[in-house]
């Protein structure tokens, strides 16, 4: 069914690789999103702790005698405890000299008053978070900044963060695989119908060319009624040129009919022995030309169709058996019998109309060409390869000509007196080849024409 | 037997009736299809041929009403379309055989006789002559008891010869029947057949004679 169509590229995988890519990007989207706001959370605690810690040390702060005291209290540093013991530092400045703590802790040089910055930097080795505020003491005769800063480690905020990404990664990837699952029932869900349509055509019989009636989606209809559309002009067209082959056939072949059975029913009257023959003359033009107008008309249907096969299952057993029958009557009028000889059944697939067509025309063959009370052994076989096998006892192939016997309009040159136009061996080479199968001609070696058409 | 034949073109009609009368049958003519259906109603027919393109319509609507109504009269078609599809849509709507025009009348006889044949019954009628019995439906001969296989040019000799018992039948007019057109048959051929019948018909109440330059003639003792 794809024969030479160009396949850019599944309409479901496209959908499907669209949505999970969206999907995936909205999965780290949110991963970072989240990731960042949590971390902005917890480094707000930290801070709040922080800051908490640098004004109580601050508010403890008190210029006695010009000098400046600071006694810490003690929840100023507890409540900086963490599960990791991060360890703490501190400093504490007077006008910018330090009085306390770790002489190398960075001062912040942007602190103002007494709320407080935070920052994050590098000390002794640690990434820290460090909190800064000034208060100015006011004593009796004189006034002194006092300046406090306090950094933390960072390790417990650390592991906070890390697993809330561990936790906010596992539902993204949740989310991601859920949404491919959806994403695979949508596509095909959405695509459902267009294989229901492409399979209700597939399933239609070859000669069905009536429009879609089954719902379809919105987006589908254009689809579907161009598809209609088409159908219809090409059954008319089909239906007129059908209409016009049987009234022109009808229009000639009547006449012809006429003329034949007064012929006939002259030729019974006359005696004359020139005017038999005239008589016998013309009654045989007629039968050639009905004949060869048929063929012509076979041949014409079995290149238009050859291009256009309808296969189906065909059992080439029931189908040689029909036309047997079928032929029977004109095989008794020269006491000529058909001897079948079969496998039970013998399946191929193919045009029935054109095989028919084929098998017909050989069989046609033995029957003009078999002497009276002769019989036509037909062997309808599976293997090697599906074939029909018919063997007449008339005068066989004259073997020079053997090669050409196949082609238009060709005759053997024993056939002189026989009526044919030259188009049956055409017809079943070209049905044979047409089903990449094969017709050969052969001479049997007690007398009489073979011929084996396989597939 | 008795026939009718539905077909339009007159000249084609008459040539068949005169034909189908030589041969001995009875034989209706209708030119249309609603005189056709008349003459099916009325008359009992053994056999209907059967034009498809017809002035009134198309010849499967006679077909198709004559199936409905459950009339199993055989019917064959002659048609003048070839194509494969036609002719199984005509076998589908209940014809029994089709010939294709135009036509060898030796075919249409032959096709004729093989319907007729299927279609048989078990009571058939029988010619009886002494210790000969013939039925015409089967075509079988039956010579003091015994079935004899009679070839089918035998057969159609039989036929011709006990349907003008008592008259010369010339070896020319002999060839004309038993022969299609296409086979080049010396006017002796027929002698071979005289002869097998006269085997057959040995020592029974029917005799062929040899009149000698006029032919052969049948007689019932």
């Amino acid at each position: 069914m794809t024969d030479g169509l160009r396949i850019s590229s599944s309409l479901q995988k496209r959908m499907m690789v669209t949505l999970i890519a969206g999907a995936a990007i909205l999965a780290i989207i949110l991963f970072f999103i989240v990731r960042g706001y949590a971390a902005k959370i917890a480094q707000d605690g930290q801070d709040n702790i922080l800051g908490a810690s640098v004004s109580s040390i601050l508010d403890a702060a008190v210029i006695r005698d010009g000098t400046v005291e600071v006694d810490f209290p003690y929840a100023s540093f507890s409540m900086l405890d963490t599960d990791l013991d991060d360890r703490v530092f501190y400093a504490i400045y007077q006008d910018g000299e330090l009085i306390s703590g770790y002489e190398n802790l960075p001062q912040l040089s942007q602190v103002r008053g007494t709320q407080s910055v935070f920052q994050t930097l590098q000390f002794e080795d640690n990434q820290v978070r460090i909190a800064s505020a000034t208060r100015t003491l006011i004593g009796a005769r004189d006034r002194t900044e006092v300046s406090v800063s306090i950094a933390q480690t960072q390790d417990a905020l650390s592991r906070t963060l890390n697993r809330i990404s561990r936790n906010v990664a596992a539902f993204g990837a949740g989310f991601f695989a859920l949404v491919a699952l959806l994403s695979y029932w949508a596509t095909a869900t959405t695509i459902k119908p267009l294989m229901r349509l492409a399979s209700s055509v597939e399933k239609r019989g070859p000669q069905d060319l009536s429009p879609f009636q089954k719902e379809v989606p919105a987006e589908m209809v254009p689809l579907v009624s161009s598809l209609n559309t088409l159908m219809g002009r090409l059954d008319q067209s089909l239906t007129q040129s059908e209409d016009f082959i049987a009234e022109a056939a009808h229009r000639v072949r009547t006449p012809l009919a006429t003329v034949r059975s007064y012929a006939e029913a002259t030729l019974q009257r006359v005696s004359k022995k020139e005017n038999r023959a005239a008589l016998r003359s013309m009654v045989r033009a007629i039968d050639e030309s009905s004949r060869a107008a048929s063929q012509l008309l076979d041949h014409a249907m079995i290149t238009f169709r050859a291009d256009h096969l309808q296969k189906e299952r065909i059992d080439l057993v029931d189908l040689v058996q029909e036309l047997a029958v079928r032929l029977a009557p004109i095989a008794e009028m020269k006491d000529v019998e058909f001897n079948l000889q079969n496998d039970p059944s013998v399946e191929i697939h193919g045009d029935l109309i054109l095989i028919q067509n084929a098998i017909r025309n050989l069989i046609d063959n033995a029957l003009k060409y078999s002497p009276n009370e002769a019989a036509i052994n037909i062997a309808i076989r599976s293997s090697p390869r599906p074939y029909v096998e018919i063997c007449d006892q008339g005068p066989g192939f004259p073997p020079d000509d053997m090669a050409n016997l196949t082609k238009r309009f060709t005759r053997g040159k024993n056939a002189d007196g026989t009526i044919g136009s030259g188009l049956g061996l055409t017809i079943a080479k070209d049905v044979a080849t047409a089903h990449d199968g094969a017709l050969e001609l052969s001479n049997h070696p007690k007398g009489g024409a073979c011929v084996i058409l396989s597939f | 037997m008795k026939y009718l034949l539905v077909e339009d073109n007159q000249e084609l009609a008459n040539a068949i009736c005169s034909r189908m009368k030589l041969d001995g049958h009875v034989i209706d003519h209708a030119d249309k299809i609603q005189d056709a259906i008349a003459y099916a109603e009325t008359g009992e027919y053994d056999l209907v041929l059967l034009d498809i393109m017809l002035p009134d319509g198309d010849g499967r609507s006679f077909l198709k009403h004559q199936r409905d109504q459950e009339k199993d009269t055989p019917i064959i078609v002659l048609t003048a379309r070839s194509q494969v599809s036609d002719r199984i849509s005509i076998l589908d709507l209940g014809a029994d055989d089709y010939v294709t025009k135009p036509f060898d009348h030796a075919e249409l006889q032959a096709r004729c006789r093989a319907v007729l044949r299927r279609k048989a019954g078990a009571t058939q009628p029988v010619l009886q002559f002494g210790d000969v019995a013939f039925n015409q439906l089967a075509g079988q001969l039956t010579v003091k008891g015994e079935v004899i296989n009679l070839r089918n040019r035998e057969l159609r000799l039989f036929e011709l010869l006990l349907n003008a018992r008592g008259q010369i039948f010339s070896k020319q007019k002999l060839v004309d029947r038993l022969f299609s057109y296409d086979e080049d048959v010396s006017e002796n051929a027929v002698e071979v057949y005289i002869g097998r019948l006269r085997k057959h018909l040995e020592d029974t109440s029917l005799n062929i004679t040899t009149h000698r330059g006029l032919g052969y003639r049948l007689d019932n003792d």
